[in-house]
Order: C-alpha cells, then sequence, then structure tokens
C-alpha cells in the first residue's frame, strides 16, 4: 500500500533516530512511500494559539497536495496526525467553512475537497497489517521485555476527530502492537496522560514534573522501557529526563523507545541501524537484557 | 448483566483512614446509568456509600467522578458501555481536589478559582439609556461555554493541576472566556493582563482531557487557546508562551517548517540567557550521541516556499 509520507519536521530535526528507524522498516512492511517534501510544518497546536484559521489553511494545504497524487497521508507523529486530524474534522464537518479555506488556497492554485484520509503509521500496522501481517515478520520475539506504552496526547484526544467511533482498536493500538511484537505490555495509569514537553518552555518546573511522574510510575509498574509513537514525547522523556531526575531528586533510567525501533528490533534488524544508539538515556542496559536476542 | 463495580471508598472517620477498593455485584438492566446502580447499592447493599447527586438529568453537575479512570457524569453513563470485558466497572472520586468522603470531594477550591476570574459582566462606560445590547451572533458563540454545568470533571482530569494546584484550571478559564468574549464586558484587558499571570491562561499544557471529559462540549482548552490569542493581540506584556507562539508562526512563515534551535534562541533569547545556556549540556549531550538531522542543526525551507509564503501574507497581511 502506498502513501504519502508526511515525516513531520522533529522527526527530521531533534529527533532524526525515528525518521532513521522509519526507513529501515517500511520497506519489510510492503509499505511504499513518497516523502511530501513541500509539505509545511502542522503547526503542531503551538501555531494554532495564535491563529487556528491559518492553521487550518496551512494543513488543508497538504491534504489538498496529497488528494492531488490521490494518496493517504502517512504520518509518524502523534502531534502531527492530532493537528492534522482535528483540522480535517473542522474542514470536512463544515462546507462554508472548507469553502473559505479553499478561498486562500486558490492563491496557490489548490482546492481541498475533503476527501484525504491521514493515518498515523501505529493505525496503519494495526489496520493494514493486523496481527498476521506484523506476527509474520517477528523475527525475535522479545519475550524478555516487559514494556510500557506511552501515547501522550494526540493520538488518543479528541477521540471524535481521530475516528475511534468508526475504529475503536486505535484506542489500545499500541498496547496490541507491542503484545504481537511477543513482550510483556505493562500497563500504567500514565500512558494517555501529557509528557509535558507543551510546558516546557512556558513553565520547565511543571513539565519536568510530568516527566518525573510518568517515567517513575512507569518504573513502578515493572517496565524496563517506555514506548512512543510520538516524538515530541520522546524529545521530553528522553532528553529532559536527567534534569526532571535532578528536579525531583529520583533515580529514573528508564530508555525511551520509538515504536518503529521496537518493531525493527524484533524483524530482526540492528540496534544501531535504528538509532537506539542517538537516545540520551541508553538503551544498553536494555539491549544487555535482551543479550542473545539481538546480539 | 451482573456487573461488579469496584468502588473507591473513604471514610475520614475511620482509623486508619486510608482509601480502599470495594466490590459490589448488581444485576444491571441496558438502560441503567452508573448512578442508577450506584444509588441501588446504597439502597439495597451498603447504606454507607456516599455519593452526590441531585438532577439525575445531566444537568446540576453534582454526581460527577471518575469512572474507569475517567472523570463523567454518573447519570449520562450508561453501564453497560463501561464494562469490560469481564464486566468490571471502576468508580473513584474525581481527581485533583480533597476527598470528603467516598464519592463525594470538597469543590470549595474550585469555586474559589471561578471566583478568581471574576464571573460577573463589567461594563464599561456611560449606561446606556435602556438595555446593553449585543449581536445574535456573538451571544450565539457564547452559548456554547455558557453551557458549563460547573460539574469539575475538566479539572478533575487536567494535567497541568495535576502537578500544580496554583493553576487556575480549565472551568475557571472557560468562565473567563465567557466574559472576554462577551461584547458588553469592559473590562477584557484587566481580565487578559490577569489571566498573563503565572498559574493563569499560559500554564495549560494542551492535553486535551477538559475537552475529552466535558459532558457539555464546552471545549475548555479551545477557549483557554482563544484566550491566549486575545492576549497576544491585545499586546499585554509577553510571556515565554506568547513570545513562542510569534516566534513558531514567524519561523514557519521564514521556512515552511519548524527550526528547533532558532526557536529556543529567539523564544528565550537575551532577555533569559540564563534559561538558554541552562540548555547547553543536553544540547552537547545531544551532538554526542549524533542526534543531529542529516541536514546540520539549523533547517532547511522547504521546496516552493514563495508560493507558501502568499498564504501567510494573504492570512496575516505581512509585508
Ligand atoms: S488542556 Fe489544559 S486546561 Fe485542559 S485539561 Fe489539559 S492542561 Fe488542563
Ligand atoms: S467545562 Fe465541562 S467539564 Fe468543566 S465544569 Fe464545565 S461542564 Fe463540567
Ligand atoms: S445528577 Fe445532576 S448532573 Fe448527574
Amino acid at each position: 500500500m502506498k502513501f504519502a509520507f508526511f515525516p513531520g519536521c522533529v522527526s527530521k530535526g531533534g529527533c532524526p533516530e525515528l525518521y532513521q528507524s522509519v526507513m529501515e522498516v517500511y520497506p519489510r512492511l510492503g509499505l511504499e512511500l513518497e516523502e511530501m517534501t513541500t509539505a509545511s510544518c502542522t503547526g503542531a497546536g503551538v501555531l494554532q494559539e495564535k491563529d487556528r484559521k491559518l492553521g487550518d489553511v496551512l494543513n488543508a494545504r497538504t491534504f489538498a497536495l496529497a488528494e492531488q497524487s490521490g494518496l493517504p497521508i502517512m504520518t509518524i507523529c502523534s502531534t502531527c496526525q492530532g493537528v492534522m486530524s482535528q483540522a480535517n474534522h473542522r474542514l470536512t464537518t463544515d462546507p462554508p467553512y472548507l469553502a473559505a479555506v479553499n478561498e486562500i488556497l486558490g492563491e496557490e492554485g489548490l482546492t481541498y475537497r475533503g476527501t484525504t484520509q491521514i493515518r498515523h503509521f501505529v493505525w496503519i500496522l494495526l489496520e493494514e497489517l493486523g496481527e498476521q501481517g506484523i506476527r509474520q515478520r517477528v523475527r525475535r520475539p522479545l519475550t524478555e521485555l516487559r514494556a510500557a506504552p506511552f501515547y501522550g496526547c494526540y493520538l488518543q484526544r479528541p477521540s471524535e476527530a481521530l475516528g475511534f467511533q468508526d475504529q475503536p482498536e486505535r484506542a489500545k493500538s499500541l498496547e496490541l502492537i507491542m503484545s504481537w511484537l511477543g513482550l510483556e505490555v505493562v500497563d500504567f495509569p500514565g500512558k494517555t496522560r501529557c509528557c509535558g514537553f507543551p510546558l516546557l518552555t512556558i513553565n520547565e518546573k511543571n513539565s519536568l514534573r510530568m516527566v518525573a511522574s510518568h517515567t517513575l510510575d512507569a518504573k513502578r509498574h515493572g517496565a524496563d522501557i517506555l514506548v512512543t509513537p510520538c516524538p515530541l514525547c520522546h524529545l521530553n522523556l528522553d532528553g529532559m529526563q536527567s534534569s526532571a531526575a535532578r528536579q525531583e531528586q529520583a533515580d529514573i533510567d528508564l530508555p525511551i523507545w520509538h515504536l518503529p525501533q521496537l518493531l525493527g528490533l524484533a524483524m530482526g534488524m540492528e540496534p544501531k541501524q535504528l538509532g537506539l544508539t542517538r537516545h540520551l538515556v541508553s538503551t544498553q542496559r536494555v539491549l544487555d537484557k535482551l543479550g542473545s536476542a539481538v546480539a | 448483566m451482573i456487573t461488579t463495580f469496584r468502588i473507591r471508598r473513604f471514610n475520614p472517620e475511620t482509623s486508619p483512614s486510608m482509601p480502599y477498593f470495594q466490590e459490589y455485584k448488581l444485576d444491571t438492566d441496558r438502560a441503567d446509568t452508573v448512578l442508577d446502580a450506584l444509588i441501588h447499592i446504597r439502597e439495597t447493599l451498603d447504606e454507607s456509600l456516599t455519593l452526590r447527586c441531585s438532577c439525575r438529568g445531566a444537568i446540576c453537575g453534582s454526581c460527577a467522578m471518575r469512572i474507569n479512570g475517567h472523570a463523567a457524569l454518573a447519570c449520562k453513563t450508561k453501564v453497560q458501555a463501561m464494562a469490560s470485558e469481564r464486566g468490571i466497572v471502576q468508580v473513584e472520586p474525581m481527581n485533583n481536589m480533597p476527598v470528603i468522603k467516598d464519592l463525594v470531594t470538597d469543590m470549595a477550591g474550585f469555586w474559589e478559582k471561578v471566583r478568581q476570574v471574576q464571573p460577573w459582566l463589567q461594563p464599561a462606560g456611560q449606561e446606556p439609556e435602556a438595555e446593553y445590547l449585543a449581536s445574535a451572533e456573538s451571544m450565539n458563540h457564547l452559548t456554547g461555554v455558557m453551557g458549563c454545568i460547573m460539574c469539575g470533571a475538566c479539572v478533575s482530569d487536567c494535567a497541568a493541576l495535576e502537578v500544580d494546584e496554583r493553576f487556575v484550571g480549565p472551568a475557571a478559564l472557560a468562565k473567563a472566556y465567557r466574559f472576554v468574549a462577551d461584547p458588553r464586558d469592559g473590562a477584557g484587558r484587566s481580565r487578559l493582563l490577569a489571566l498573563n499571570e503565572p498559574g493563569g491562561m499560559w500554564d495549560c499544557t494542551r492535553c486535551m482531557e477538559c475537552i475529552e471529559v466535558c459532558p457539555k462540549g464546552v471545549g475548555a482548552m479551545d477557549r483557554i487557546m482563544s484566550l491566549r490569542g486575545q492576549g497576544i493581540q491585545a499586546e499585554v506584556p509577553s510571556t515565554c508562551g506568547a513570545r513562542h507562539a510569534e516566534v513558531f508562526a514567524d519561523l514557519i512563515y521564514r521556512k515552511g517548517r519548524l527550526d528547533e534551535p532558532m526557536l529556543a534562541v529567539r523564544t528565550f533569547g537575551l532577555r533569559n540567557l540564563s534559561r538558554l545556556l541552562s540548555l547547553l549540556p543536553m544540547v552537547l549531550r545531544a551532538f554526542v550521541r549524533g542526534k543531529v538531522p542529516k541536514t546540520g542543526p539549523f533547517h532547511r525551507a522547504i521546496p516552493g516556499l514563495e508560493k507558501f509564503r502568499r498564504l501567510f501574507q494573504r492570512m496575516e497581511e505581512r509585508p
């Protein structure tokens, strides 16, 4: 199946290992990707604080570009997915609004008819490959690993824009995929809470408290790693974890993995190939635990 | 259907007064709400179970509690929609506020914060001879937020309040929006100035919990974002949050995409050099780890930027 690939700014910026791991795994999953190089940032919810309609126009432009190529969009960032889903929901449920946005898009000779599907990589794994498609690709079941899912906000809320009514399994997508990789899924209450990233510039103290609270909670529940479908969650939970530990005077040291890295490892790829050496919280202890399984 | 209700109990008068879970089994009907079941438990199984309710029709807001981990009105939630595969429904009191007994919480702090935003009209200028006039359009816009029943569900599940109880919270901020956006109110600027302070509109982490759990579709977070936008427009003293949004928009205009290092440099800038410097160790570690994209630390612009910019100019009337 072919997708218009929208990598998002962060997978090509502060989280290059996410882009790297997706590039490694997608051909082995039978997916075809055509990267959308001329698409803009979604606004990440920040631009929308200033001007929501401007954000919707930029996203409608991206949807129109995909519509022209006749391809559904694939995202690899929960924030991109959430912001785009919300924009698309507003545009497709309010025809006069869509017409007003199209008038502005006309500037670039574009129109959006409202037909583009936007799907996160996690949902594509769930809905296109499914249990059988994933299980048959697993070469090294990660049975020694106890992993906790961390969705963050944008892949969970608002559920209406994310299509949970029609696709209720999306609410559990991470757990399902992780269990198909053979590992033990650790459930913990923080899995759908905010990672704190949007507060980092505004109120660092509260942001770091969120990092410490979720990582410590996951550890208390017995997790060896946290797995996230969002590079922004990764930036905070991995990048700011040592600051959070210092602030809250706690010993955390919990590696945060991108889902495609976990998938790649289970499919038999090497840690370095998947960018697992590029994290700020070392993944080595976990890789050692997996021992011969990933040697 | 036999349903197990796993209810969090707490009685401060017993010792030791630690919360604990107690289970009750009940035969429930397709039409039963969680409130029906709780009342039934109180009437037939355990008269000590304490809860609060009044209208039973999703109007008074008094039966808000956490059902399977998220705040909801018990009278608006069907048992069978919540029962797990094993027929279990977990019921707890609201979060982010003290528990008085079992499912009843103390909402004094909630009301204190609502009072803090001065929830009354403060018209400016000469009093009109007849009534204050407002357009039907502006009032229609306000009906959504006026539908708030002050149940506290959004406050219960607010992620920012969980880490900092000083945050004024979604219900009070939605109420503040109701007055800032009312054309008859004349105190907009002073309201925005107050909301611009620490603990105000910039402390929301945009987690959307308040949107998801609100039984009335008030959309508190969207109102908070509108307040932020109005604050930026009204040029109330620039906070880190406001600069972040402004710089973010400008970077997208210049490059079509985000440039993270530039965003940090321009948001904190010389005004907060120490904050910028505090990020240095993390940045250096990221470099050592090879956490730098192939294109280098500063992002290139998207192809076709000129055409893209025209959209922006048209929206923002930029030069
Ligand atoms: S979006 Fe903001 S106000 Fe709403 S629950 Fe999250 S942090 Fe609280
Ligand atoms: S905004 Fe919604 S959830 Fe919050 S108090 Fe009002 S009605 Fe309840
Ligand atoms: S009892 Fe009034 S809202 Fe539920």
